[in-house]
């Protein structure tokens, strides 16, 4: 784990790559590092995540900058410009329910090929999905969905990188820490090892490649 | 009374104590307005919390404590945050005692359509069709029309959320079970005819031998 500035984080992402970034509703994403990512012009990003916020917010921010390409969310109906993109053409959205979206990112990071679901048979989520019956019950193979970067927002972190979160804040970002292949979390608070019991952390320090303080 | 205030009024009384709740946005956040004195109930808000509370004065907005819309809420003593994955383990896997959800059309087999209008309004599922699938009671809260189209009909034109029937509508005018695959009218509202149901509604729907009057908590 190493500790850096939100501008260092922000240019090891490449244009084009694969970031899972977390938040809902743009409560609990990494405002920092995605206002770097916008200022240091990335283009061509597939953003794995939640939804896109609204404009001016979290993720909202990298649809009104065009930093993407592809968009992998649940719900967008709060942002009328990612709305405008994919009705022009311009941006690429996959809607997936959201339970199976974060369990398709779940999977990735426990070392699964995928899940069965229930959920989106008999509706159009099933198109082109292997259907496959389990005691009776029919389930949709949901495969493992994998991302170069994890952009996390944790509220606090020690020194290591063990991770502690804060109420709804929380949603994607520690599933998402097990997905990406570099970790990168901006925290608020930076304390001293030892001051998260063991039992409080929820991401261990050895998931998380980058730490960066306050932005 | 209005058509939003008569319905939330009526599904306030399915909620029973202890109950662990999903209100979807709408019609259905107004049920929480109207749970029975004294009753204790957990709303879930699939952002990752049991336990949602009213909304806050100004000064004790939370930034970290918010609803599935984003917006701040509290917490009530006793609640818990987690993770979309635990959330959404709560939803598909049989946990949450009761959904209440808006609806666009519901069909003969009480199958519900409720999450785009193709080429319109495509603003993504969301935690839907989770919630259809895999609430233990799922109930529909929404006008009986459209613009003075059903919005009970017999096959619905736009996509399915999910091919899980919903349990009840409750609508302005009717209170409407799913029992077996088929539409049953239960009861109407105060001043509401059986016929003037039946006028409004596409789909067949059986008749309760003793229709009631529905109860406004």
């Amino acid at each position: 784990m190493r500790t850096t500035k939100v501008e260092e984080a922000a240019a090891l992402v490449p244009d084009g790559a694969t970031l899972m970034v977390g938040g809902f509703m743009g409560v609990g994403s990494p405002e920092g590092l995605i206002d770097e990512l916008v200022r240091q012009g990335r283009r061509d990003l597939t953003v794995i995540a939640n939804d896109s916020a609204q404009p001016g917010v979290g993720i909202g921010k990298l649809v009104t900058a065009g930093a993407l390409r592809r968009l992998i969310a649940s719900h967008i109906g709060l942002n009328p410009e990612t709305q405008q993109l994919m009705n022009s053409g311009r941006l690429q959205v996959d809607l997936v329910p959201q339970g199976t979206l974060i369990e398709r990112i779940r999977a990735a990071g426990h070392g699964l090929g995928g899940v069965l679901t229930p959920t989106g048979v008999g509706t159009l989520v099933e198109e082109g999905k292997q259907k496959i019956e389990v005691d009776g019950r029919p389930y949709l193979l949901e495969t493992a969905l994998h991302a170069d970067f994890a952009l996390v927002q944790a509220f606090m972190a020690d020194y290591l990188g063990n991770l502690v979160y804060a109420l709804t804040a929380r949603n994607f970002n520690p599933v998402i820490a097990m997905a990406g292949k570099t970790v990168i979390a901006e925290v608020e608070q930076i304390v001293p090892v030892g001051m998260i019991s063991p039992d409080h952390v929820v991401t261990p320090a050895v998931l998380v490649d980058y730490l960066v303080g306050r932005c | 009374m209005d058509a939003q205030t008569i319905i939330a009024r009526r599904i306030a009384l399915e909620l029973k104590e202890g109950m662990l709740v999903n209100l979807g946005i709408g019609i259905p956040t107004l049920v929480a307005n109207y749970v029975p004195p004294g009753m204790h109930v957990y709303f879930q808000s699939e952002n990752g919390l049991i336990g949602t509370g009213p909304v806050p004065d100004v000064d004790l907005v939370q930034a970290r404590l918010t609803d599935a819309g984003g917006r701040p809420v509290t917490a009530i003593p006793g609640a818990s945050t987690f993770d979309s994955s635990i959330s959404f383990g709560l939803i598909r896997g049989g946990h949450v005692d009761m959904t209440v959800l808006g609806g666009l059309q519901v069909d003969a087999q009480g199958r519900l359509a409720n999450w785009m209008i193709p080429g319109k309004m495509v603003p993504g599922m969301g935690g839907a069709m989770d919630l259809v699938t895999g609430a233990k009671r799922v109930v529909v809260a929404m006008q009986h029309t459209a613009k003075g189209a059903p919005k009970i009909v017999e096959r619905c034109a736009l996509p399915l959320t999910s091919a899980r029937p919903i349990d009840l509508v409750v609508t302005e005018l009717a209170v409407i079970a799913q029992e077996g695959g088929r539409l049953r009218l239960l009861e109407t509202a105060p001043g509401v005819s059986v016929e003037q149901v039946l006028a409004a509604t596409e789909a067949k729907l059986e008749v309760a031998e003793h229709v009631g009057t529905m109860a406004l908590g």
